[in-house]
């Protein structure tokens, strides 16, 4: 017997929130800058699964519309973030995150 | 003929700005000249204006001509424009013309300054702004003018500023009428703050309503506004800075100290006069009081005073509380008569006073003056000319106008009359005593000279030699006192026909005048009393100073010399527990207000610099610290739908 698989939204959603913990988690444990960076665009990317999903479930384009937004965002963050992880890498190779504390207070 | 009207003030700007850019250029006389001729200018557009009004019937002779909307602020528009009526036309006529017969004798009296053109750039703007006081369609004009005045007045008190004296003459000046003007502005809140509008026109109208402001709010205003006056009018207790404004050269004291600055606290006060009309009953009697006790007091000090201008300036000062009896008794047009007949005279007074200094070498002292009449035949006629004229003999026009100011008195009060009347014969005594030490008795003017000639060996051609001023200066002599003769014409008392002022006036009095309920029987008995009581002081003074029967230092006292000694009182208390009230203030505005900034300031770099520690700089402290916070709020936010 075939079991007929109904895909809803809470299957998204579970998808989403399970991005979005490995992105949070691989932000606080990894110490490479690059992958830290990686790991916050796979957030952003959870968040905006679970805007279509319950754009989709409410039937309210608002949901879509949010997601061009934050790639728009997300598109100008990413233009700034590289090329400050860039300068730092050329002026430090092999840097990782902890090392950088010049803003202590 | 009404575009003409802003020319009235535009005339003496232009020729201000004319001056300050090119007046060393221009030079001596040149720049006088040009002075003289804006100011005159401004007399013809006056008097233009002045026959356009006349062609009006009565009900039409107010109008107003708005140049530009001055401060558009939301509730408060303040547009400037001229309000012509009968009162400032009025005003800006002998504003202009006997401003202008001044700036005329300046050219002489000047004459050989080094800061000539300086001289003439201040006098215009003076003009200036006294004629925007009185031409202002709204308070804040008005004040503008005030101000500019106030300035002027400083500036020209100190124009012979390297002396010590005259500087800091000029600062008292400034400061006795700075608590005058904090009057006025208070004033002016008020008004704002109760009607809504400073416009002359907006406030009266709306003052026609019932109950617009409270009784209590309109005495108020009338005091404050009193206030004001006081100050720039000299009355007490904020006298005390004109008879120290003669430090000036005398064509400021005839221009500004007599004639035309000094009144601008009467033409104020008559202006107003609906909001005085609704004040209690007892605010217009506060100023009848202190003019009539400003008017006895300054009397006595004129009486002892050695200095020339020193007399006339006491005597300005008691003048002044006379219009000031007449304005709280509510006969403004008494107040505005006398204001015109004494600005002829006061004017005419004072130059003549400058034409006796000029020819005595600057000096000042009475003491070395006597028989000056034969040497400056012109000065000395027309200085008798005012003299009658301010002791009140018929008919010039000191009499006609005192009179009314004396009818006014009794109609509030007898005993308010019975003491104005000792002010008036102490100012015909006085005025004859400065007239008989100048002009009459022996000629003292050599006495220290030929003491000297005969002791030692003194070149005798040395010493003083007095001489007729130059044309430039009689020449405005001669007109005053054709005017101080025959001003008193302007209302004549006999019937309400020759009482042209109070006909013409009646449009800007809005029904307050009083009305005189004393039958002309009283009148004529009152006006002998006054005539009487002038010549008593005239003959009184003539025994005591030509005749010598007695002594003038039993009259002359120290203490009236002195002033009662209320500038030292003032001196005293400003020095003593005034400074310690002031030191006191410093103390609270150090240590409180400047304590609390600083405290701020403190408490802020103390909280921060304990702070500042949990800025580790390490990335993945501050992701985790946003991650446990958006873990928070998940967790209150589901529990708070949850359960």
């Amino acid at each position: 017997m075939i079991l007929a698989l109904v895909i809803t939204p809470g299957y998204y959603l579970a998808l989403g929130a399970l991005l979005f913990i490995m992105g949070a988690v691989g932000l606080l444990v990894r110490r490479n800058p690059l992958v830290m960076f990686m790991c916050v665009e796979l957030m952003l990317n959870a968040v905006n699964l679970s805007f279509v999903a319950f754009g989709e479930a409410m039937g309210d384009l608002g949901g879509q519309v949010s997601v061009f937004f934050v790639l728009v965002v997300a598109a100008a963050e990413v233009v700034i973030g590289l090329a400050i992880v860039v300068a730092i890498m050329r002026r430090r190779p092999n840097v990782n995150a902890d090392d950088l504390s010049v803003l202590r207070g | 003929m009404d575009d003409l009207l802003f020319l009235i003030p535009a005339l003496p700007l232009l020729g201000f700005v004319l001056l300050m850019l090119g007046g060393r250029r221009l030079g001596e006389p040149m720049a006088g000249w040009l002075a003289t001729a804006m100011v005159g200018g401004s007399f013809a557009a006056s008097v233009v204006v002045f026959f356009g009004l006349v062609g009006r019937s009565a009900e039409e002779r107010v109008y107003e001509q708005t140049l530009f909307e001055w401060i558009p602020s939301g509730e408060l528009s303040v547009s400037f424009g001229f309000l012509v009526d009968p009162l400032s036309i009025t005003m800006a006529l002998f504003i202009t013309g006997v401003g202008s017969l001044i700036h005329l004798y300046a050219i002489g009296y000047m004459h050989g300054d080094e800061n000539f053109s300086k001289f003439f750039v201040y006098l215009n703007l003076f003009v200036f702004s006294m004629l925007m006081l009185v031409l202002g369609d709204n308070l804040l004009l008005t004040f503008l003018g005030w101000e500019g005045v106030g300035a002027c007045s400083y500036l020209l008190i100190s124009f012979w500023f390297t002396d010590e004296a005259n500087a800091s003459a000029g600062k008292k000046a400034f400061v006795a009428n700075r608590v005058g003007d904090f009057g006025f502005m208070l004033a002016m809140f008020l008004l704002f703050f109760n009607v809504g509008s400073l416009n002359y026109s907006d406030i009266f109208l709306s003052l026609l309503g019932d109950d617009v402001i409270a009784q209590s709010t309109a005495t108020a205003i009338v005091l404050l506004l009193f206030l004001g006056a006081a100050g720039k009018s000299a009355q007490f207790p904020l006298y005390l800075w004109l008879p120290d404004a003669m430090a000036g050269p005398t064509p400021v004291s005839a221009l500004i100290h007599a004639a035309t600055m000094v009144t601008s606290g009467v033409y104020l006060l008559t202006r107003m006069n609906p909001v005085i009309a609704l004040s209690a009953d007892w605010a217009p009697d506060i100023i009848a009081w202190t003019g009539l006790f400003t008017a006895l007091f300054a009397a006595t000090i004129a009486v002892a005073q050695n200095d020339i201008k020193k007399v006339l300036a006491y005597s300005t000062v008691s003048q002044l509380g006379f219009m000031f009896v007449a304005l709280g008794s509510g006969l403004y047009v008494a107040a505005i008569f006398h204001m015109i007949t004494h600005a002829f005279f006061k004017a005419l007074l004072f130059l003549g006073a400058g034409s006796v200094i000029h020819g005595m070498n600057d000096d000042q002292d009475m003491r070395r003056y006597g028989a000056l009449r034969k040497a400056m035949p012109i000065t000395g006629a027309t200085f008798i000319v005012g003299w009658l004229a301010i002791s009140g003999v018929p008919p010039f026009s000191g009499f006609w106008s005192k009179d009314e100011v004396l009818l006014a008195a009794y109609e509030n009060n007898v005993i308010l009359w019975l003491l104005l009347l000792v002010a008036a014969i102490m100012t015909a005594f006085y005025m004859s005593r400065l007239v008989f030490m100048t002009f009459f008795g022996d000629a003292r003017w050599n006495e220290e000279h030929d003491a000297a000639e005969a002791t030692e060996s003194v070149d005798a051609d040395a010493g003083v030699h007095p001489y007729e001023s130059p044309w430039l200066m009689w020449l405005p002599l001669v007109a005053l006192a054709g005017l101080a003769m025959a001003a008193g014409v302007l209302n004549l008392p006999f019937s309400h026909d020759t009482k042209f002022l109070e006909t013409w006036l009646e449009p800007v009095l809005f029904g307050n005048e009083v009305h005189v309920g004393a039958s002309s029987a009283t009148k004529w008995v009152l006006a002998i009393i006054a005539v009487i009581g002038g010549l008593v002081g005239i003959v009184a003074a003539a025994a005591v100073y030509l005749r010598k029967r007695l002594n003038p230092g039993k009259i002359e006292l120290d203490l009236m010399a002195k002033g009662w000694r209320y500038d030292e009182a003032v001196s005293w208390f400003m020095g003593g527990p005034g400074r310690k009230a002031f030191d006191a203030i410093t103390w609270f505005d150090r240590r409180v207000i400047d304590g609390a900034v600083n405290g701020t300031g403190r408490v802020t770099t103390l909280v921060g610099g304990r702070l500042r520690a949990s800025q580790t700089g390490l990335v993945r402290t501050y992701a985790l610290a946003v991650v446990l916070g958006t873990a928070a709020l998940v967790v209150y936010f589901v529990a708070r739908t949850s359960f």
